[in-house]
């Protein structure tokens, strides 16, 4: 790899495996500490390999400064705590004495542990995402705002708070008790599939930016399936239904990066690797009797990867959109079962199912409605869709109904 | 809002008259597409239990007797509980409950909150 290529390379792989290990060995108090080492580990990086050239090991080359800052910092901190401290009389916290490990494995655990902690309950829910953007992505603000579609002051604002309420809560960096386990990875697994829903349903334009959103919460979900604790059905199941979601990703926009309606894209374009990925994970969180929202959303996921229709795929679906929506309702998936009702029941059933939804200040509920109308009443169909055309929120969407409306 | 609790009474169906596996799978799925249609509704509470048919009755003076039914009709097969605006919404819901089909009934009641 070219050199001005290889630095930005390396801060996307490398700073977020540095800030998760620094992060963790000094705790939330001391964030502002592992931020400063890490960015100019980068700093020194950019400076010294412009000047001498590369090194033989860049990553090694990386992990060392970053050890010898944290030994500095030490070491500073020794000569602060003997010589001003006590006429300071200041009881700042403790740092651990003890060097950085950037070892393989403890770079897992930390990026694991982390993932616990940023999940913490006290964080909205928008903060976790943006933090885990930060510290488990190594992702910029400027990315971050713009995966959000908002402003890097927001971004930083965000994060500040963020730290902040970590730091006074005194939220620890570490794995849970595998008794707590089983409930507190619920969080962590929200917080994931959030941050593939960003990458996948996200309207911001930069479509690589949105891919590597999805791709990093595939990531991170993965690191859970590696580790035996962490390994639960739910968490194979959420991987699942991601890899399944993911195998679409080139077929579902266009070069102008408008969405392609499932029933159009161009079935070549399916990744066919990240389908079988999508069964294996499927197979293995079938083992025991959990049944999670993510095994019933897989299966979902599971059958649109199967294009031709059938009485069966649809009916599979409905059956599976019916439990789904026992053990936790969205709007979103009353939609969708009412889609897959019209497929089997025809859509004059559907059309009475859907005006019992009682979403008719939501855009999709009109382009559901639309579109069951349409071939049957034309009036009825158009009134639903300019009705959507008003309630979209984005231009993505909005082209999208115009170009259903003009069907009509 | 106001919750109601859904009973499901039918008669009692000897072995003889079993449904056969067929029959079953699609009155399960009738079951599970209405459910689903409430839950979509975002009116579903509880989806319930279904009630076997043993059941002991036990009454004063240390008298139990076997089943929990006087006669064979109308027992309760199950339960579900859901949310709607008003008894008559409830009673709406209930009309298109699949055990009509098969000459049951639905009792709808409304749940009275225990304050504690």
């Amino acid at each position: 790899m070219h050199e001005k290529e290889l630095l930005p390379h390396l801060f996307r792989t490398e700073y977020r495996k540095i800030i998760a290990v620094l992060v963790r060995h000094y705790g939330f108090e001391h964030f502002s500490i592992a931020e400063d080492i890490t960015s100019d580990t980068f700093l020194i990086a950019a400076e010294t390999w412009g000047l001498k050239g590369l090194p033989e090991n860049p990553v090694a080359w990386l992990y060392t400064v970053a050890k010898n800052k944290s030994r500095d910092l030490l070491r500073r901190n020794a000569v602060f705590r003997e010589k001003l401290k006590p006429a300071l009389k200041a009881e700042s916290q403790e740092l651990p004495e003890t060097d950085i490990d950037l070892s393989e494995k403890n770079i897992n655990d930390s990026q694991l542990q982390m993932m616990f902690a940023l999940s913490d309950p006290i964080l909205p829910i928008e903060s976790q995402v943006a933090l885990t953007l930060r510290i488990l992505c190594g992702f910029g603000i400027e990315e971050i705002a713009d995966a959000f579609l908002t402003n890097k002051e927001t971004i930083n604002k965000r994060l500040s708070r963020g730290k902040e309420k970590l730091r006074s809560a005194g939220t620890k960096i570490i794995l849970p008790a595998s008794g707590e386990i089983n409930q507190r990875i619920d969080a962590v697994l929200t917080s994931l599939y959030l941050l593939f829903n960003e990458g996948y349903y996200s309207s911001s334009g930069n479509n690589v930016l949105r891919k590597d959103l999805c791709l990093e919460a595939m990531r991170l979900t993965g690191l859970l399936t590696e580790n035996e604790v962490t390994d639960k059905p739910r968490v194979d199941a959420l991987l699942a239904l991601m890899c399944y979601h993911a195998s679409r990703f080139d077929a579902r926009t266009d070069e102008s990066g408008e969405i392609i309606p499932y029933e159009k894209q161009n079935i070549e374009l399916w990744n066919e690797e990240l389908i079988s990925t999508g069964h294996f994970y499927l197979n293995k969180a079938s083992r025991g009797k959990e049944l999670s929202r993510y095994h019933l959303e897989a299966g979902i996921a599971y059958w649109h990867t199967i294009k031709n229709d059938s009485t069966e795929k649809w009916e599979n679906i409905l059956q599976l959109y019916n439990q789904l929506l026992c053990v936790v309702y969205s709007p979103v998936s009353a939609l969708n079962r009412t889609y897959a009702l019209s497929k089997i029941r025809g859509k004059q059933a559907a059309i009475t199912e859907a005006e019992k939804l009682g979403l008719t200040k939501n855009h999709f509920y009109h382009v559901l409605l639309g579109y069951l109308y349409e071939g049957t009443d034309a009036g009825k169909a158009k009134a639903h869709l300019n009705q959507a055309l008003l309630l979209a929120n984005t231009e993505t969407e909005k082209n999208g109904i115009r170009k259903q409306l003009d069907k009509i | 809002m106001n919750e109601f609790l859904l009973i499901f009474r039918s008669d009692f169906k000897s072995a003889a008259v079993q449904p056969s596996p067929e029959q079953l799978q699609h009155i399960m799925k009738e079951w599970q597409n209405w459910i689903g249609s409430i839950a979509a509704q975002n009116k579903l509470v509880n989806s319930g239990n279904r009630l076997s048919t043993e059941g002991k009755v036990v009454k004063p003076g240390e008298v139990v007797t076997n089943g929990p039914y006087v006669e064979m009709k109308e027992v309760i097969g199950g339960y579900t509980i859901i949310r709607a605006d008003s008894m008559e919404e409830a009673a709406e819901i209930s009309k298109s409950c699949p055990i009509l089909t098969v000459g049951g009934n639905v009792e709808v009641r409304t749940i009275i909150p225990m304050t504690p």
